[in-house]
């Protein structure tokens, strides 16, 4: 693939203009990610209320990829109830890795500009580690690793199919 | 007879060696990434082989494969004889007083928990202390660390400058009567830094104290001559010298190995077993047990040959021009900075632009085929010194040739461009 195609406007925008940046301070719900094989790191803080996520915010030092794709999954997430968020991951994770059909029906909508993805797997991991990291805020679990057996190209994000 | 100036010399200075006619003996190099030409420039990490390594291989696999050390059949003494005459060869590149000194291991990490358990567990206690330096890889902490842990040493660090330099003062100033051993790299993989190694093992003899130095980066580009440097232990791997993964050798005084406990056990490296009694073999084969890498070491022992016949010194003199040349390039980006401006350096260039992280830098590059790591090189604390999580690097071969730095320095310009 060339590369070009990975880095195009939408990714670079939310990588210079990331959306939700920062810290809420009365979160209901927390996580942090971290991926030890290039020191990304993510903060996740959200507000869930009646099974809504009714704010949700990131921060953290990473690599492009990572922060513009937390930027545009706290896009996608906010207002959506925690199963339509879990959806979401789970597709997501299917997208990166190649193995959602995209001209079947799903509900990542722009979020299909990661799909490049697929074509580096030493990126996969940059990609995911926001989603991986909401998944456990929501499931009120605080940490997220991309590695050994919180590698979420492996387990842990469940399947719903 | 002194063997080191037949191993690292030879009369052709690097401006008469013909660079381009030594590029084509590497047949990967004909390689095109995504319809570029490869530009190989991830070197420390593991270097190419040539075609005469390759060969070597083949003919080993073809007309001389065996078991060695074991049956009285014609394969197995050929494999036997050149498996020696491999660990010879070793021998002569780094000028080992005896054959036996030379251990084939798995490679550098492998050669250092030989030396962690064999001489570390046996004679390293609670209380006692170890000296490691910032600018150590994993490799040559993880297994100190283990050790500590388990005995309750304490591991003492040697800071560095904001060059990337160690402060030999303060490495002086950690011995004191609890020192029992110094792990020492000779060249830092993250940063290029050449470490005064010789005068560092004679301060920590002074004190008594034996040292280990990790070699993996050194032995590709300087000439190494154990017995001039006086280092205890000295460890380094094929890959990174031309020759195949798998193998590296640990250098030890014969001594020393002498009274060290055995690593790994198994065939090969006793001299007797009954189920209430085992005798070790003698150095080095009590450290060599199992079927060793047999093809492995013997393609190491070709790839030493290959580097031989051009020379370490010639090698080293024409990587330094590379070297010199692409930190000019990089110096003149705006917005490049390089990490690891040591007075004496190999061609490593570790940098970071600025707004740009490390990984995105690397995928861009391999665009254009330019291959370079990205990460923290196996070395977080360096990478916690500069305060970065993370760097690119580029690290030559004496098979680079200018062209490549500016297809690297174009490179990172375009990166730039999709990141203004």
């Amino acid at each position: 693939m060339h590369t070009n195609s990975l880095y195009q406007e939408v990714i670079l925008d939310h990588n210079k203009k990331p959306r939700n940046y920062g810290k809420l301070d009365h979160a209901s719900h927390q996580a942090t990610g971290h991926n030890p094989l290039c020191g990304d790191r993510l903060d996740i803080t959200l507000q869930l209320e009646n099974d809504q996520i009714q704010s949700i915010a990131f921060q953290g030092e990473s690599c492009a990829i990572c922060k513009a794709s937390a930027s545009m999954m706290t896009a996608a997430v906010k207002g959506k109830t925690r199963m339509d968020a879990e959806t979401l991951i789970h597709e997501f994770r299917e997208l990166t890795t190649g193995k959602l059909d995209t001209n079947l029906p799903h509900h990542l909508g722009r979020l299909t500009v990661f799909s490049g993805i697929r074509d580096l797997p030493t990126r996969v991991k940059c990609a995911i580690l926001p989603w991986h990291t909401l998944h456990a805020a929501l499931n009120s679990l605080t940490n997220a690793s991309t590695e050994a057996d919180q590698d979420p190209v492996q387990t842990i994000v469940p399947d719903h199919s | 007879m002194n063997l080191s100036n037949v191993s690292v010399k030879s009369e052709t200075p690097s401006s008469i060696v013909d660079w381009e006619k030594i590029r084509a003996d590497f047949p990967i190099l004909q390689l095109r990434i995504d319809g570029n030409p490869l530009i190989y420039l991830d070197n420390a990490a593991s270097s190419q082989m040539p075609q005469q390594v390759i060969d070597r291989l083949v003919r080993y696999q073809t007309t001389q494969h065996a078991n060695i050390n074991r049956a009285v059949h014609y394969l197995s003494e050929v494999a036997t004889h050149e498996y020696q005459q491999a660990r010879y060869t070793l021998q002569h590149f780094i000028n080992a007083q005896e054959d036996r000194e030379i251990i084939f291991t798995s490679g550098t990490t492998d050669s250092i928990n030989l030396v962690m358990h064999g001489y570390g567990r046996k004679f390293i206690k609670a209380g006692d202390e170890i000296i490691l330096t910032t600018l150590e890889h994993h490799s040559n902490i993880v297994p100190w660390q283990m050790l500590a842990n388990e005995k309750g040493a304490t591991i003492r660090v040697v800071p560095i400058n904001d060059k990337g330099e160690l402060e030999i003062e303060a490495y002086e100033a950690l011995f004191n009567e609890n020192t029992r051993f110094v792990g020492l790299i000779h060249v830092s993989n993250a940063l290029g830094t050449i470490n005064p190694i010789k005068k560092m093992i004679d301060i920590a003899h002074r004190h008594g104290v034996p040292v280990l130095i990790d070699g993996a980066q050194a032995a590709p580009h300087i000439p190494i001559d154990v017995q001039s440097l006086d280092c205890d232990f000295y460890a380094f791997s094929a890959h990174k010298l031309c020759g195949p993964t798998g193998v590296g050798i640990l250098y030890g005084k014969a001594a020393l190995l002498e009274s060290m406990q055995p690593f790994k056990g198994g065939g090969d490296m006793i001299a007797s077993v009954t189920f209430e009694k085992t005798t070790y073999n003698t150095i080095p084969h009590k450290f060599e047990a199992g079927t060793p890498p047999i093809a492995a070491a013997i393609g190491f022992a070709a790839a030493i040959d290959y580097l031989m016949s051009i020379g370490i010194e010639q090698i080293a003199a024409y990587e330094t021009t590379l070297l010199e040349y692409a930190t000019r390039c990089l110096n003149q980006i705006p917005g490049v900075t390089i990490l690891g401006t040591a007075a004496e350096k190999t061609a490593v260039l570790s940098f970071t632009i600025d707004g740009v992280h490390p990984h995105d830098v690397g995928t861009i590059l391999n665009q254009d085929g330019v291959a370079v790591r990205t990460g923290h090189h196996c070395a977080q604390p360096i990478m916690q010194r500069f305060n970065v999580p993370a760097t690119s690097r580029a690290s030559f071969a004496f098979y680079n040739k200018k062209s490549e730095v500016d297809a690297l320095a174009a490179g990172i310009k375009t990166v730039q461009k999709i990141f203004l």
